[in-house]
């Protein structure tokens, strides 16, 4: 199975993840300081910084893009419930 | 001494003039004893909505709770028009605030509906409308009724989301929606007139906006500059026409730490709470403390749950940038005195502050896995797994609680070295 690498730069650790798995379910594992709230997609708690690899994400839905608009996000910013690995190297850390 | 205001007339219910373009029409709700389920209201409350004319047209401030429509409606015929409305302003979508909203708009269809950009999603939610007209609007944002300009000031999470004030800038006027507000209810309606409202003033603070302290003092930032006010009209309570910088000082006060803390800016705090039936737990927790203390500039405070009454211990978490949990597990759950603790943390913010858990048990051990979920529930991080030790602990077991404090009180300082995990060796 095609692995990603994610590191969480608060707690200084990467994890090998699969392809497909939500952000959410790796940093919740790993104690990363992003917090989260619905975990659907909804309310905005878990908005993250990307700070590497912004295109080994997969991409917003326009749900998603609401929802940072709503909570007038930065550019680089996702959340964390909805955006899923797809291979190579990400960055992220809480914002 | 002054007259109290006329609230009815006839038995129809009038409003009370503010200043010559600015009359409250809310309504008063004296038999309510408690407000959303977490507050009590020893006399009630007030739903307090505004109408401001200015020489274009006229604004609405806020409306009332669905069931006390009629007293709102009356008292706004009673000094405009519904065609003279150019301006509806929700300060906040609380159904307290919004109930008779779809009424107004109703009467009032050419009326522009103002909220806060953070507001919308919920308007939608409330009104169950798919098409609605309403305009978003962000701090600095204004609407002219002519000689009268409104000027909106964002102040998220006050207490909700979407929460924000608006300033009449003319009369040096705040409508704070629930800033400053708070639930008594007095005929009498100003500050100078109704009777001692301050326990309530504080109570609603501790209660409604304690948990949002950080967006406290990033309002007050923006609020401030607008002193010295000739009034404030919050969305509930006593009107504050004397003196309205005293409580804006009051929640500048309250948002602040009343001593100054005696922890230096490297240090961090690391608070470890315990209860323990035959001395296992305790053990765990006096090892832990131990191996905590071995890392320099983290202050770590061993607190047993039996010693002290639950505030105090709120107050001291508030401050503190990690806690951990010490619970035994008694027929399968943590125990009560750990749950009624981590059941009174909701009016504080504990976002990202670091989180762990340890116990003795005796057979299953559920209970420390509970607190972490719990733990994270308040979204808290939990960045180590939480150590169970079966009965008495040995001397090796001993060591892995140190080493567990020790590896707390690293993470706490951003010293753990980088690490690199597959996914599958993750619990």
């Amino acid at each position: 199975m095609a692995k990603a690498s994610i590191t969480f730069e608060d707690i200084n650790i990467t994890v090998s993840a699969p392809a497909g798995t939500r952000v959410i379910e790796i940093s919740e594992k790993v104690g990363s300081g992003i917090t989260y709230g619905c975990r659907e997609g909804d309310c905005g708690t878990c908005i993250m910084k990307v700070t590497e690899g912004w295109n080994n994400l997969t991409e917003p839905s326009v749900l998603e893009d609401k929802v940072l608009r709503e909570n007038m996000a930065g550019k680089h910013n996702r959340l964390a419930c909805q955006a899923q690995v797809l291979g190579g190297t990400v960055k992220v850390r809480p914002v | 001494m002054t007259k109290p205001p006329v609230l009815t007339l006839d038995g129809v219910a009038q409003a009370v003039t503010l200043s010559e373009r600015v009359h409250w029409i809310g309504a008063l709700d004296p038999s309510l004893r408690t407000f959303d389920i977490i507050l009590k209201t020893a006399n009630g409350t007030s739903y307090n909505a505004y109408i401001v004319r200015g020489s274009e047209g006229v604004a609405i401030i806020d409306t009332v709770k669905e069931n006390f429509a009629g007293d709102f409606f009356a008292r706004l015929e009673s000094v405009a028009r519904y065609d003279e409305i150019k301006v509806i302003v929700l300060n906040h979508l609380e159904p307290d605030h919004t109930g008779a909203l779809p009424e107004l708009m109703r009467r009032a269809p050419q009326a522009q509906l103002y909220i806060s950009q953070k507001a919308q999603s919920m308007l939608k939610a409330l009104l169950k409308q798919d098409e609605f007209d309403f305009k978003p609007v962000f701090t600095g944002d204004r609407v002219s009724l002519g000689d009268r300009t409104l000027e909106f000031f964002h102040t998220p999470y006050l207490h909700w989301p979407d929460t924000q004030c608006t300033y009449l800038i003319e009369e040096k006027t705040l409508f704070s929606g629930d800033v400053f507000g708070c639930h008594f209810c007095d005929a009498r309606l100003f500050n100078d007139e109704v009777g001692d409202f301050r326990f309530s003033f504080e109570y609603y603070y501790a209660h409604i906006m304690r948990p949002f302290k950080e967006y406290v003092n990033r309002a007050l930032v923006l609020l401030e500059p607008l002193l010295p006010l000739n009034k404030i009209l919050p969305a509930h309570g006593p009107l504050l026409r004397d003196q309205p910088q005293r409580y804006v000082q009051r929640y500048r006060e309250l948002s602040t730490a009343a001593l100054q803390s005696e922890i230096s800016a490297g240090e961090k705090t690391l608070l470890i709470f315990y209860i323990s039936s035959y001395g296992n737990t305790r053990r765990m927790a006096e090892a832990i403390y131990e191996g905590a203390m071995s890392i320099e500039q983290v202050r770590v405070s061993l607190y047993d749950l039996e010693g002290s009454e639950i505030a105090p211990f709120v107050d001291l978490i508030e401050s503190a940038d990690g806690i951990l949990f010490g619970t035994p597990t008694i027929n399968g759950d943590a125990v009560k005195p750990v749950w009624d603790l981590l059941s009174s943390l909701a009016v504080i913010n504990l976002k990202s502050k670091l989180g762990g858990v340890f116990g003795s048990y005796g057979w299953t051990g559920e209970g420390v896995k509970m607190v972490e979920d719990r733990l994270r529930g308040l979204k808290l991080r939990v960045p180590i797994p939480g150590i169970r030790i079966k009965l008495i602990p040995t001397e090796e077991e001993i060591q892995i609680c140190r080493e567990f404090g020790r590896d707390m009180a690293r993470d706490l300082m951003g010293l753990r070295q980088p690490k690199t995990i597959d996914m599958a060796d993750l619990a």
